[in-house]
């Protein structure tokens, strides 16, 4: 006690720059990277900052001599489809990494098969093994309510989220749990394990985008796979994400994407449809035009009034209610 | 008399964060790591019990620590090694081995000569402790 006081005492002595750890850990760059390539999603960054802000404020603390409890890190991501939930995870595995959270910044991705057994006595030796892996890095656990299953109780998925709790309780220094999963199931899954629940500081919520963030996705997607956008595809597209919004199995930013790799196809046809005419030029390579777009089912589907699904976008087998 | 098998084994038992070091030096060259424990010590027995399977695709040592934990506590008085394994084309052998658990009290191993035709004398080792049953070696009941 005597010895704690003295050390507050001294502190202001010993210069603390909140800068220069600030620069030494290179967050600044993940940081920067987070807001130029993950569009909307201000809440999840806002709560990624005030993380970022407690380990640098800590590394200071511990400089100065003052206490630093481990913070507990484990998460909950939850949000509907596409909203980037395991992007997000990857990063923050990285981000953890360079604040000196977690040592080696990997990110291991499980789901319930990874994790449960087929036979008594199976779930536990598998757990531990992905824990083990999981180890110094960050363990993603996608679609996480799928684990408890209360229409079956000798389900083995119990005895799975036990031991989860008890290593997250006990490890917390060796590894960072991210749970992740749609909202209402998630909701579900925390109300029949309370522990569980109590034991994650960051339940984070991922919203969906809006129309202005879609197309902004689209065009970094673009840019990505060195596209561009004919002279009036701009309009197109964004007269698309408003009708692709509206009908079912949307995905957000999954969507975009098959939407785009869809529109590539149609660009490649057509021009393999030209042949023979001019030589095609970098431009031509490049451009998805209108027309491209035009083509799709949605706008089929939109213009009859009935919002059939477009049958291109499967859904990921297990991932929709 | 200490029993000096395997890397390190001249020097002091390795420290917890010794062994952990040494392990994420075998992790980084992408070994892979298994323990394996005996009470039969003797040079020329290779094969020592496997403790769990060995581990691959581990990140960190600290996986790794732990099960050498639960190997001691499961067998205090057993002598417990790890092993690195390189998987690489051309060499598929153990890179890296040493001891990391050693029983309180190590009696040593006794010299045997035989006397053979012509005189010639030939040499055996023999362990003191496997003179008893397995398992009641090294003061286990």
């Amino acid at each position: 006690m005597n010895q704690g006081t003295q050390q507050i005492q001294q502190a202001p002595a010993v210069a603390l720059d909140l800068d220069a750890v600030f620069r030494d850990s290179d967050v600044a760059e993940v940081l920067e990277r987070l807001d130029n390539e993950l569009i909307g999603l201000a809440p999840v960054k806002g709560r990624i900052r005030d993380i970022c802000a407690l380990l640098l404020v800590d590394t200071l603390r511990r400089q100065a001599g003052l206490n630093t409890g481990a913070p507990s890190l484990h998460m909950n991501f939850t949000g509907n489809p596409g909203t980037g939930k395991t992007t997000v995870a990857m990063r923050m595995a990285e981000i953890l990494h360079r604040l000196g959270y977690v040592r080696k910044g990997h990110m291991i991705a499980v789901t319930r098969d990874d994790l449960v057994g087929q036979y008594i006595g199976h779930t536990a030796p598998k757990t531990r093994e992905v824990l083990k892996r999981a180890m110094g890095g960050v363990l993603f656990i996608d679609e996480a309510y799928y684990l408890y299953r209360p229409e079956n109780e000798r389900d083995y998925g119990q005895e799975a989220i036990e031991i989860l709790l008890q290593e997250m309780e006990n490890h917390r220094d060796d590894l960072v749990v991210i749970f992740a999963g749609y909202r209402d199931r998630m909701d579900r899954f925390f109300g029949s394990n309370p522990g569980l629940s109590s034991r994650i500081a960051h339940h984070i919520d991922f919203p969906d985008y809006t129309q202005t963030e879609l197309l902004a996705i689209a065009h970094l997607m673009l840019d990505q796979m060195q596209y561009a956008l004919g002279a009036d595809a701009e309009a197109t597209l964004r007269d698309y994400i408003d009708k692709r919004r509206h009908q079912a199995h949307f995905a957000n930013a999954r969507s975009i994407r098959n939407a785009l790799d869809r529109a590539r196809l149609r660009q490649a046809s057509r021009l393999f449809a030209q042949r023979g005419g001019a030589p095609l030029t970098r431009t031509d390579l490049m451009t998805i035009e209108s027309t491209d777009i035009l083509a799709s089912r949605v706008f089929a589907a939109a213009d009859t009034h009935c919002a059939i699904s477009d049958p291109s976008v499967v859904p990921r087998a297990g991932t929709q209610p | 008399m200490r029993l000096t098998q395997g890397a390190f084994s001249f020097l002091p038992d390795l420290t917890d964060a010794q062994i952990s070091s040494q392990l994420d030096y075998c992790l980084q060259q992408g070994w892979s790591v298994s323990i394996e424990y005996t009470d039969d010590p003797h040079p020329r027995n290779t094969y020592w019990e496997m403790f769990g399977i060995p581990m691959f695709d581990l990140k960190d040592a600290a996986g790794i620590l732990r099960e050498v934990e639960a190997c001691r506590r499961t067998f205090p008085e057993h002598y417990i090694k790890v092993n690195a394994f390189d998987a690489t084309r051309g060499i598929e052998s153990l890179r890296l081995s040493f001891i990391v658990g050693r029983p309180s009290e190590e009696p040593g191993f006794g010299l045997q000569r035989e006397e053979g035709r012509g005189r010639q004398v030939r040499y055996t080792l023999r362990s003191y402790a496997a003179e008893r049953p397995e398992g009641q070696r090294y003061g286990e009941k």
